[in-house]
């Protein structure tokens, strides 16, 4: 023990030695500030966010009445006499498209996730889950540019009456663009269901579609809406598709075979003419856009409610 | 007493395995829906575009004349805004993630940043346009450049690589900074030289993976309002520049079919280098990152 002891002290000694330097204590002290600034800049993008587009809409709404705004069905700012700004034809050409995508992307994407969580082997999931994925991250110019030269055709082949911007075609391919969205969210949601649950359903002699219909995917609904919830908020700020396949006539109608224009699509057609900056027209993509952030904000916030709130924990 | 009755259960059970057999035709049928779109897409790109795919279409500037159309001052603007948006993002990312996972207690605020962040994620990418057109470009004065658009991206994929980092580090098990610790190391060093070290191929593979969705995303510059006509490459940061998908978006606007063409082969570019950049981070992913 005696041949021990000189060494422990100086192990000791070495340690008050080092953590005594006041370079070593100063960045102790100084890394974890300034990585909480850092950190912080994921707040201030948001504030950014939100107060940019209160300002330049409070502008917006010193030259437009916002109960017009809110409640008009005549959105026509380019119109020279007199521009009107009534939004309500730019959030049905939103909901259109929605609409039309989520009834294309739920049925699709919940069957999907049912076969590769109750039906596929080991192999065939590691097989197709990497190809969703790469669908996925096809960038949604690619899907526009799809949309407009592959899917509007053979619609209009289909059925002549289509005009080659419509709501139909760029609905389809949103759909088709968030269908890896809901299928692997709510994959996630049926794999995390305990496998007891299951074995107790074959056990008094369920077949494979009963398990997965009657056990699974209420045992998981909660994250299947959410998936489908998260989906509809991408649905309503996609961008690209829109504005290459859709139109920019906005109306107020359900009709799906015309040209309409999205929230978003209004804010493209704007800001690649040449609007010139402080004009009306200017400013009411920030109020066109403030109402795009509203939507896919109450989604999103309504998303995290639902995982948490119904979420069934085994 | 019977309380099974064997012939109406033998008759069900038929039923039910029928059903069961067709069911599962119709959901291996729409999980096939996803492939086979896939497949159409990617095959009707390659065979419009590859016509117009040569060595000039990688040295020429964008033409009014279909045939001497190229892609120079879109590549190179793309591969410019990379060089700004990797740096910032994975600095802003990783540094976020550290402090969520490493430093920060758990507090209001902390879960305050941890609901912001998932919220931000969720913003369109068009309202990050309008972000950047108003502070970068118009408030910073940094114009419609190559910095205030690749500061605007790395916002808009700062939230991918914050998650991402932090799985990364939190897969990092604790016995390895209890040990450093044992050491005499303190917090800092052992972020450093044990927990960086042992998350950097998850941290890679995220931030090429959000890259990657940076490279192809358009919203954004059309709403800065960059330029799509450019007969000169980039000089710099501050200089003004075109991107590739702002290209194929003008080319896929135009009402002559021949540039439809020309757009496919832009995008079949676009597609070859995300596929390049999901190749980097899967061999990173499988070569690199070690399970504890």
């Amino acid at each position: 023990m005696a041949m021990n002891e000189p060494q422990q002290i100086s192990v000791q000694e070495l340690i008050a030695q080092k953590s005594n330097r006041g370079l070593l204590a100063f960045t102790e002290k100084l890394i974890p500030k300034i990585l909480f600034l850092i950190a912080s800049v994921s707040v201030l993008t948001t504030i950014g966010i939100v107060f940019t587009l209160i300002f330049e809409t409070v502008t917006f709404f010193t030259e437009v009445n916002i109960f017009g705004f809110l409640t008009g069905t005549e959105w026509y700012p380019f119109a020279n006499s007199t521009p009107t700004y009534g939004i309500l034809p730019l959030v049905v050409g939103t909901l259109k498209i929605t609409g039309i995508a989520i009834l294309v992307a739920v049925p699709i994407g919940i069957a999907t996730a049912i076969f590769l969580s109750e039906y596929a082997s080991d192999r065939v999931r590691r097989f197709i889950k990497p190809i969703l994925e790469v669908l996925a991250g096809v960038p949604t110019i690619v899907y526009g540019f799809f949309a407009l030269t592959f899917v509007t055709p053979i619609l209009r082949s289909i059925y002549p009456d289509i005009a080659i911007f419509n709501a139909l075609s760029p609905g389809i391919v949103v759909g088709i663009m968030i269908i890896p969205m809901i299928a692997s969210l709510s994959e996630d949601a049926m794999s995390s269901v305990p496998n007891a649950m299951r074995d107790g359903a074959y056990a008094l002699g369920a077949t494979k579609l009963e398990v997965a219909v009657k056990i699974v995917l209420p045992a998981a609904l909660s994250g299947i809406v959410a998936s489908t919830v998260l989906a509809i908020s991408r649905a309503i700020g996609e961008t690209m598709i829109v504005a290459v396949a859709a139109g920019s006539t906005p109306g107020f109608n359900w009709d799906v075979t015309g040209s309409i224009q999205t929230m978003t699509a209004y804010i493209v057609q704007v800001t690649t003419g040449d609007a010139g900056y402080g004009t009306t027209i200017y400013y009411s993509i920030y109020a066109v856009g403030f109402t795009l952030f509203l939507f896919t904000l109450a989604m999103n916030m309504l998303a995290q409610f639902i995982s948490k709130r119904f979420r069934e924990e085994y | 007493m019977k309380f099974v009755n064997h012939e109406e259960v033998a008759a069900k059970t038929k039923t039910r395995l029928t059903k069961n057999t067709l069911l599962k035709g119709v959901f291996a049928a729409a999980t096939g829906f996803g492939l086979v779109v896939l497949a159409i897409l990617l095959y009707r790109i390659v065979t419009q575009g590859s016509d117009y795919l040569s060595f000039e279409f990688f040295t020429s500037f964008a033409s009014r004349i279909p045939e001497n159309s190229g892609i120079k001052a879109a590549i190179l603007g793309s591969v410019y805004l990379m060089l700004v948006v990797a740096p910032v993002s994975m600095f802003l990312g990783v540094g976020t993630a550290i402090y969520l996972e490493e430093y920060a207690k758990r507090n209001k605020f902390t879960n305050f940043i941890k609901v912001n962040i998932s919220n931000l994620a969720g913003v369109p990418s068009v309202v990050f346009g309008l972000l950047g057109l108003t502070i970068f470009v118009r408030f910073f004065d940094l114009g419609i450049s190559i910095l205030a658009a690749g500061l605007t991206m790395s916002l808009l994929i700062l939230p991918i690589i914050i998650v991402a980092s932090q799985e990364a580090i939190r897969a990092v098990p604790n016995e390895l900074r209890e040990a450093s610790f044992a050491m005499g190391a303190t917090r800092w060093q052992t972020i450093l030289r044990v927990v960086l070290p042992a998350s950097i191929p998850g941290i890679l593979t995220g931030s090429i993976l959000a890259l990657s969705r940076a490279i192809g995303e358009t919203a954004p510059l059309v709403v800065i309002g960059i330029p799509t006509i450019l007969m000169f490459t980039p000089d710099g940061i501050m200089s003004t520049f075109t991107a590739l998908p702002m290209q194929i978006f003008d080319w896929t606007k135009r009402p002559q079919v021949e540039f439809h063409d020309v757009a496919a082969a832009g995008i079949i570019v676009l597609m070859g280098l995300l596929i390049i950049m999901n190749s980097i981070a899967v061999f990173i992913r499988n070569k690199y990152q070690k399970r504890y």
